[in-house]
């Protein structure tokens, strides 16, 4: 006990300000939310990651947004096991052909307001996997997405810039 | 002289037939009637050897029918032994009977190559889900595979307990944690699982077929993406396996090179392992201390090669990135931090008691049940099974740098945690001897696509374990069939095994010591 305790004492508190985003790897598409959502979401927001055909790259990154490094939970973002609690879904990978309805499934289970981030180039438009018989290709052509995050996989830091973007108050135009 | 092929001919005679399209040459293949196809792997299992994989070819475009292939291992020995079947009878024995991965291999087999395994126990489709349409095999070339597959009314017969008490638990595909989709259903009593059967291929997304239809060199970028977590150790197996049709011997460097990129992609991994299986016994302490230290090596690997998990460093020919002198100091500094930290936390591990009643005689896979389900890397070693192709079949540098193989016979979730300790320590020595005995000189070597009709193999030792490529080049030259065999596709099967006489609430935790792959499975 003794030791864990000395170590934690050791290690401090590793966790980094977050580098700003570099814009270009960051899309936001459609509409832009609505005042309320946007309060609503700001200090509390609850990500459901859906990995809908992925090569398990993108998982590794948003895993590392957990690390003590990262620190997702300082923005007040975690993750939760069950779609109902969802705001946020978080989805990664070409749609496989065996993950589609499961996918319509878990985005139908998300209460509103609820949004989509489409994390990875595969998420995109289905990247190395292209369009066939068993990939269907990027995210959006199975359910609507807000934000496109890409990269493969995205960086740690890119992915939390995309959902804190997508959260943010937008400017006036 | 190879024991496997010795076997082989004396028992098949002049039935077997050596192929000389097949490279290197101390992979042989060779040809037999159909008819004697059981009888070989009868005697390849008298003679203790594995079933390493087994996989079907359309060779239509060669004028022939479909091909049947399975490979054997003995040791450091391999052997691919081949049969044909005619395209009006697309039948072959089944080896089910003889070894068990086959069960699976040939359901997939049958579900996407349309090859049908006589008197195999089991008719349901794998990867292929129910909703598939049932004469739809897009391994085939007469496959238009440009087009989404139509769905079809289906349902998947689920093996059912029935009794008292008996009830299910279905699991997934989409899970709790952040982690691959795949189903899991459970038959409890109380606590107690008495049956778990896994139902996989919810993110197939067609690799294998994607691969014929992509270049040489794209394919060493696909291979990097079959399972994210063992990039470099895929673009490597596939890089050797294109390489040994070609001649292409890439130089020292390239070589060292790429060994001090999969032994770094194994100590990360490995350290995120330990982590995660330590959380899932409630000690998360561990998980946030390790993930620390694996997020430090990514950054190393993003500033030294210019990508967090060295994604397409590793092509045909050699490797995209060459390292310098500082970034040598740097990755030897970061060994001598690493140890320090590491070695700490393993002492914490260690000294657990709390920790140690849950990983200690949970989830056991026993050494003999290891060795029939043919399960390898550190779930074979975790479970007395000598196994690691650095060492048995060693390719260069590991030929020079020898591995340290550490086998442990409990085969519970500890002796599966336990090996990746000890695998940590030793890619750590490893790194400093690749970078101590670093020769000078070429990253990489003029890459010339295979000649047509010809078939390379490889074996590449990634941090889940053995990882098999077997290329097949067209009459035209491009990839007519690249068969991927990831250490999950025949590891899965070990969890259903191993989770027998365990409570539902450990799953979790022995799932994580197997830590598989979905995507390298599903393809």
């Amino acid at each position: 006990m003794l030791r864990i305790l000395h170590q934690i004492f050791r290690t401090g508190i590793v966790t980094e300000p977050l580098p700003p985003a570099e814009e270009t790897e960051i899309e936001v598409i459609g509409v832009r939310l609505e005042e309320a959502i946007k309060r609503y979401f700001r200090r509390s927001l609850t990500i459901r990651e859906i990995d809908a055909g992925s090569c398990n790259g993108c998982e590794l990154e948003i895993h590392a947004l957990n690390n003590p490094i990262y620190n997702c939970e300082r923005f007040g973002i975690h993750f939760t096991a069950s779609p109902r609690f969802a705001d946020i879904l978080l989805v990664t990978g070409p749609v496989s052909i065996n993950m589609e309805i499961a996918l319509i499934r878990t985005y139908n289970a998300t209460p509103n307001p609820k949004f989509v981030i489409a994390v990875g180039d595969c998420g995109y438009n289905g990247g190395i996997f292209g369009e066939s018989y068993a990939s269907l290709g990027g995210i959006g052509k199975i359910i609507p997405v807000d934000v496109y995050i890409h990269g493969c996989p995205p960086k740690p830091a890119d992915i939390l810039n995309g959902i804190l973007k997508s959260i943010e108050d937008s400017r006036p135009t | 002289m190879n024991v496997l092929i010795q076997i082989t001919t004396s028992i098949l005679g002049s039935d077997a037939r050596q192929d000389n399209s097949q490279y290197p040459a101390t992979m042989p293949l060779y040809q037999i009637p159909k008819e004697r196809f059981a009888e070989a792997a009868k005697s390849m299992k008298t003679a203790g050897a594995r079933l390493v994989a087994e996989w079907a070819t359309d060779e239509t475009s060669f004028g022939k029918g479909f091909g049947i292939y399975v490979c054997y291992a003995k040791d450091s020995e391999y052997l691919i032994v081949k049969t044909y079947t005619p395209l009006n009878d697309p039948t072959f024995p089944s080896l089910t009977k003889k070894f068990v991965p086959a069960y699976r291999f040939e359901r997939q087999m049958r579900s996407l190559m349309g090859v049908v395994p006589l008197e195999h126990p089991d008719s349901r489709p794998w990867i292929k889900h129910e909703d598939w349409p049932e004469n739809v095999y897009p391994l085939r070339k007469s496959f238009d595979a440009s087009k989404p597959i139509p769905r079809v009314k289906g349902e998947y017969q689920w093996i059912r307990a029935e009794g008292e008490g008996v009830y299910e638990i279905p699991v997934g595909p989409v899970h709790a944690g952040i982690i691959e989709p795949g189903h899991f259903r459970f038959q409890a009593v109380g606590e107690d699982v008495i049956n778990l059967e896994e139902k996989l291929g919810y993110v197939h997304k067609g690799i294998e077929k994607r691969f014929e239809s992509i270049s040489w060199e794209d394919g060493a970028k696909l291979a990097g993406r079959v399972s994210g977590d063992s990039t470099v150790a895929h673009a490597l197996c596939y890089s050797h396996a294109v390489e040994s049709m070609t001649g292409c011997n890439p130089h020292g460097r390239a070589l060292w090179l790429r060994a001090l990129m999969l032994e770094r992609e194994r100590i990360a991994n490995h350290l995120g392992d330990i982590g995660a299986i330590c959380n899932d016994a409630a000690f998360a302490f561990m998980l946030y201390q390790l993930t620390i230290l694996k997020e430090k090596l990514l950054r190393t690997n993003l500033k030294i090669f210019g990508h967090r998990f060295m994604m397409d460093k590793i092509i045909p020919g050699g490797t995209s990135v060459d390292i310098n002198k500082d970034a040598k100091k740097e990755i030897l500094a970061e060994m001598d931090w690493l140890t320090n930290e590491f070695e700490r936390l393993v002492t914490i591990y260690d000294e657990n008691p709390s920790l140690e009643d849950r990983v200690r005689d949970t989830g056991i896979l026993p050494p003999e049940k290891a060795k029939e389900l043919c399960v390898v890397g550190f779930v074979a070693r975790a479970s007395g099974q000598e196994m690691d192709c650095r060492i048995l079949s060693p390719f260069p540098p590991y030929d020079r740098i020898v591995p340290k193989m550490t086998v442990l016979g409990s085969g519970d979730v500890h002796a599966r945690g336990w090996v990746r300790i000890e695998e940590v320590r030793d890619s750590i020595r490893l790194i400093r001897e690749i970078l101590n005995s670093l020769p000078e000189g070429k990253i990489r070597e003029g890459f010339t696509p295979p000649s047509p009709d010809k078939s390379g193999f490889a074996i590449v030792e990634g941090w889940r374990g053995e990882i098999v490529y077997w290329v097949q080049s067209c009459p035209k030259g491009g990839i007519n069939r690249c068969m991927v065999r990831d250490p999950s596709t025949v590891n899965w099967i070990a969890l259903e095994e191993a989770i027998h006489g365990n409570i539902v609430p450990d799953f979790p935790l022995c799932n994580k010591s197997f830590n598989q792959s979905y995507s390298g499975h599903d393809l």
